[in-house]
């Protein structure tokens, strides 16, 4: 498929000498939606806001729906809506205007339909008409991403979309960026909350000093990384392991009471010999259960990685 | 050509004017009044005429002057000031909108107010005074050209500003001064040397001057220069705003 964002060699260096994107090399398929994770300082925001237009890049080219971004910005930014981490607005104006502003500001004629239709979906036709100053947290919120909607965009970037928002608004705004995606809307938002990626996304891409570290399907990824745990707990407790089970990667803890086997989920293991072998020792196992590690788990052990 | 965005612009700057028509027309007006009150009426009575008009009328272009200078330039650098300090300006720059068509918005939002306010104020000035207009046409042209290349002045102050300070000080420091010692209450004809050579590196002077002839026929500097001289005003801020947004200075990091 046609990529709908094409990043090449993109690298942002500021004026103090603070290099916050090193050579960048990204696709974004149309429809998909990208997470892009990564601790605070990463470079997810200048990312993001260079694709938009707010930040200059130094080096290296986007194309946006085959349009760059620069010498087309026009073309491209219609595109485009992005809601930002910082929640910025106007305080005087009312809900209705910020919005309907946004859609003249993007080029696009009016339509109190479909502003009309946005706001109901997003809970906001009863505020229509109240100031924005009078609006709690996660009413902002959503008034931006209202804005960011307003001009029908195909590419919708969230930056932080849920930091500082309740549960609620959360999973409100994961229903919505599924009906968003269900429409073909590419989304590309940034978190670094693990679970929000692993919720939502089909492609989940690690930044880290301002380096794309990897970009990957989220099942692929998990699947990869994913280390897996087999978590045996025995009837009466060992002092120490017998010496016949030295081939295999064993760790016992919890006073001997819990056996822990730790596989790579990609390769074959070797459960099927370790469990007669078990009951051959006369090691009676109570229960067992397995355990897949986490994206939080995976993001960790990479960022630690890199640093090393 | 983004017609919408331009509008868009535009309609939100009129949108606050219209919030905040107490201290956007109704304090200039009423600032201007006091000085119609006390120049006008009460000294105005006693001072004899210049160049045959009566204190009182001759001290109108000037005065008009001094709140369209100043009222342009707090107006548009307000206007664009505010959403770099409260972050909105992502909007704008995110926005399929040309440099041109921004400036525009805010710069043609920012003019109209004046414009809208300087007629208000020669309505208000009738009641105090009795005054003629020789040449309609080209007392509307200063107008428009004032309002427009002083709205481009104070968005350029709006761009560098990064604090309410700076934003207060050209205004304050220097328009302020130039209009007073530009001849809004006297003709330069009136200056001592030195001071009369040096008052024409005052470029409000030329302002004042060709104002007060579309008023009364009468000037101290002849129209065409004064035209001229508010016309090259008028391109050296926008090469400067041109530079801007070629630069990214202060707007795009």
């Amino acid at each position: 498929m046609q990529p709908i964002i094409t990043i090449e060699g993109l690298g942002k260096t500021y004026p103090n000498g603070f290099r916050a994107l090193n050579s960048v090399d990204l696709q974004i398929r149309q429809g998909e939606i990208l997470a892009l994770l990564g601790p605070n300082g990463a470079g997810k925001t200048t990312l993001i806001s260079t694709i938009c237009g707010i930040v200059n890049p130094t080096q290296g080219k986007v194309k946006v729906g085959g349009y760059d971004i620069l010498r087309d910005y026009r073309n491209a930014r219609r595109l485009i809506g992005l809601v930002p981490q910082e929640l910025s607005t106007d305080a005087f104006e009312s809900v209705w205007a910020t919005v309907s502003f946004s859609r003249g500001l993007f080029g696009k004629a009016p339509n109190p339909d479909y502003i009309e239709q946005l706001l109901r979906q997003l809970s906001l036709w009863d505020k229509k008409d109240a100031k924005i100053r009078e609006l709690s947290g996660g009413m902002k919120r959503r008034v931006m991403i209202a804005k960011a909607l307003s001009h029908e965009p195909e590419i919708l970037f969230l930056d932080e979309p849920t930091a500082g928002v309740d549960v609620e608004l959360r999973k409100d705004m994961w229903q919505m960026v599924r009906q968003l995606r269900e429409r073909g809307v590419t989304i590309i938002l940034t978190t670094h909350y693990i679970e929000e990626a692993e919720e939502m996304a089909d492609r989940i891409g690690v930044i880290d000093h301002g380096e794309l570290m990897l970009v990957e399907q989220k099942t692929q990824l998990m699947a990869k990384l994913g280390q897996k745990q087999l978590r045996l707990h025995l009837q009466t407790p060992l002092e120490q392991l017998p010496e016949q089970l030295d081939g295999f990667s064993l760790e016992l803890c919890e006073q001997g009471s819990m056996l822990l086997y730790n596989y790579d989920s990609q390769q074959p293991s070797h459960i099927a010999e370790l469990l007669p072998l078990l009951a051959q020792q006369g090691i009676e196992v109570k229960d067992l259960h397995t355990h897949e590690s986490s994206l939080e788990e995976i993001f960790v052990g990479l960022v630690k990685g890199a640093k090393q | 050509m983004n017609f919408y965005g331009i509008r868009a612009i535009y309609r939100f700057e009129m949108a606050r004017t219209w919030r905040t028509l107490m201290q956007s027309i109704a304090s200039p007006v009423l600032s201007t009044s006091l000085y119609f009150i006390v120049f006008g009426t009460a000294i105005g009575s006693r001072m004899g005429e210049i160049d045959g008009i009566s204190y009182g009328a001759f001290i109108i272009p000037g005065l008009v002057m001094l709140s369209l200078l100043s009222e342009s330039i707090s107006n548009a650098s307000f206007g664009i000031f505010f959403p770099k300090f409260s972050g909105t300006i992502y909007e704008v720059l995110s926005a399929p909108v040309s440099p041109f068509e921004i400036v525009t918005g805010y710069v043609g939002a920012a003019a109209t107010k004046s414009i809208l306010l300087g007629l208000l104020i020669l309505a208000t000035a009738r009641i105090f005074v009795d005054y003629s207009i020789v040449h309609p046409f080209w007392m509307l042209a200063f107008l428009v050209l004032t309002a427009v290349t002083f709205s481009l002045f104070g968005f350029i102050i709006g761009i560098w500003a990064d604090d309410f300070q700076k934003l207060q000080v050209i205004p304050l420091m220097v328009i302020t001064p130039l209009t007073f010692l530009g001849g809004a209450f006297y003709s330069i004809n009136m200056l001592p040397e030195p001071w009369q050579t040096l008052t024409l590196f005052n470029p409000v002077v030329y302002l004042i001057s060709g104002f007060r002839w579309a008023f009364y026929g009468v000037a101290d500097i002849h129209v065409g220069i004064s035209l001229s001289m508010t016309a090259l005003f008028m391109l050296i801020c926008l090469a400067v705003v041109a530079w801007i947004f070629r630069s990214g200075y202060r707007i795009r990091s």
